[in-house]
């Protein structure tokens, strides 16, 4: 497996506030990575600089070998990343669908809306309805669809399943396992650990803006003591 | 003689449609105010400044290389739009990381620099601009006379109104513009480049004012004030209407023309001062604007 993502060093700031301190990670391709970490710790920072919304940023950023770090923000997405954030970021004044509609297809092999809306049939329903209507499940769905739309080919994912019933949590759990069977890379930051277990190959610790420990999916059990104490859970 | 209200139709319904010319100029000078206000957060003083300019461009451009006035409806809205576009990217773009006061103080600048280089070169007086030839002369509707030009104003200025406002509700275009609205940030991370859209916006916003400027060039006259004396009027209408609502700049813009057209026939005294009125009520009564949502 080839790194499709690789981060080196990578300091970031806001304002004044220095927030990461070199953090190091790779992500292959087609891969589902998940940092784990308390909260305020930089994993949201973490991706937020990835994708470039966090401008103020040393170290390195690769993404299929371009320079992500030097790219203005709008040129990232067109470079394959994809970014979900944590707030779901819908529209109140855009409809269901143009919600979907609204980012531009930046590669080909993107699904298609007919693939979308057969695995978020919710949407299908809800099209024209005004995108804050829907249910935080449903937001969650609209805000990982529109991305699934655009042909990027690593998704950054925030916390999914912040305040979500469990039965959703559990669509949400199937439609990541079907992303991975289409080769989608996925980063993924989450404070559900069972959830996250479940679709995780690897995993990074995050502890005050560095990672930590780095371990795949298998070696869960063994590590339970440090991630109990890392993570108080 | 036909009576309303004591007062004889013919001089009602003539006040009415000045109310109604008012009110279209209004109408397009707040609409551009709304856009650029709703995705800039910048409260454009330059905005008369531009509307004059766009009075300007159709003066001169007629005097100079003898273009009529149709030619000069386009050419006025890309000749301001292409200076606001130049003016947004190497100037007030900068300003967008601070407080929002500066970007009111550079375009008041703006306007006030605008006005005197106009003044300097073309004096202070106003000049006259003919209307065309198709819009010369008058039909009597029966219970007034309405001369064309105004008719035409009339019309235009709601068919530019409403073809803004299906591009920005109705249109691909115009819900990346509501999404960048509301969260910048995050349209620019989709892969959309948002400092071309706000250049874009801002060109549009400055375009309309221009068309308003050819549109008022044969009823008042061309002078590098006027754009100065019925802005302040205009950030009235946007402050009635609610910041940033689109639809809510255009119809109050109407309103409020007509309800000055009104005022001037029962209590004449009050028609310069009515619209600030309603403001003050509705800023106590609704202080984010009639068609504003509250913060």
């Amino acid at each position: 497996m080839s790194t499709l993502l690789n981060v080196a060093g990578l300091n970031a700031w806001y304002g004044e506030s220095h927030v990461l301190h070199g953090v190091n990670m790779q992500v292959n391709e087609g891969e589902t990575v998940c940092i784990l970490g308390r909260n305020g710790m930089g994993k949201t920072t973490t991706l937020r600089s990835i994708m470039g919304i966090v401008r103020k940023r040393t170290g390195q950023i690769t993404f299929a070998g371009q320079d992500v770090l030097a790219m203005p923000l709008h040129r990232t997405a067109r470079a394959g990343l994809g970014f979900v954030p944590e707030e779901r970021g819908i529209f109140a004044t855009l409809s269901v669908d143009e919600n979907l509609m609204l980012p531009p297809v930046v590669a080909p092999g993107g699904m298609t809306l007919d693939e979308i809306y057969s695995l978020f049939p919710n949407l299908r329903e809800r099209r024209n309805s005004p995108g804050t209507k829907l249910s935080g499940g449903e937001q969650q769905m609209l805000a990982m669809a529109r991305i699934l739309r655009t042909g990027a080919r690593c998704l950054l994912l925030d916390e999914p399943t912040e305040g979500l019933a469990p039965v959703i949590i559990d669509a949400i759990g199937a439609v990541l396992r079907e992303l991975k069977a289409r080769g989608m890379t996925v980063v993924l930051v989450e404070q559900n650990f069972r959830f996250a277990s479940r679709v995780a190959d690897r995993f990074y610790v995050m502890d005050h803006g560095v990672m930590t420990h780095e371990f795949p999916v298998g070696e869960l059990n063994a590590r339970m003591d440090m991630l109990h104490e890392t993570l108080g859970v | 003689m036909t009576m309303i209200f004591g007062i004889p139709i013919q001089a009602f319904m003539g006040q009415i449609l000045i109310g109604l010319i008012n009110g279209s100029f209004y109408a397009l000078l707040s609409l551009g105010l709304a856009v650029i206000f709703g995705l800039l957060r910048v409260i454009n003083f330059a905005h008369g400044a531009q509307y004059m300019l766009g009075a300007f461009v159709a003066l001169l451009a007629l005097n100079w290389l003898g273009i009529n006035y149709w030619f000069a409806l386009i050419l006025a809205p890309l000749v301001v739009g292409a200076f606001g576009a130049l003016v947004e990217r190497t100037m007030l773009s900068r300003l967008y990381q601070l407080d929002h006061l500066y970007g009111l103080l550079f375009t008041f600048g703006l306007a006030l620099t605008l006005e005197g280089t106009m003044r300097w070169y073309f004096g202070a007086s106003g000049q006259p601009y003919a209307a065309p030839a198709a819009l010369t002369g008058a039909v009597n509707l029966g219970f007034m006379v309405l001369p064309i030009y105004r008719g035409w104003v009339i019309l235009a200025s709601l068919i530019v109104c409403l073809a803004v406002w299906a591009l920005i509700e109705k249109t691909r275009l115009g819900a990346t513009l509501r999404a960048a609205t509301e969260n910048p940030t995050l349209v620019q991370s989709f892969g959309i480049n948002v400092p071309m859209l706000l250049t874009l916006t801002y060109a549009l916003g400055a375009g309309l004012a221009a068309i308003a400027g050819v549109l008022a060039a044969p009823i008042y006259q061309v002078s590098p004030l006027m754009g100065s004396n019925i802005i302040i009027v205009v950030f009235a209408v946007v402050v009635v209407g609610g910041m940033g609502s689109i639809m809510g700049a255009i119809v109050t813009g109407y309103l409020l023309g007509v309800a000055e057209g009104l005022t001037k026939v029962f209590y004449p005294e009050a028609s310069n001062i009515v619209i600030f009125v309603i403001m003050a009520i509705v800023l106590i009564l609704r202080p984010a604007g009639l068609f504003g949502k509250e913060a």
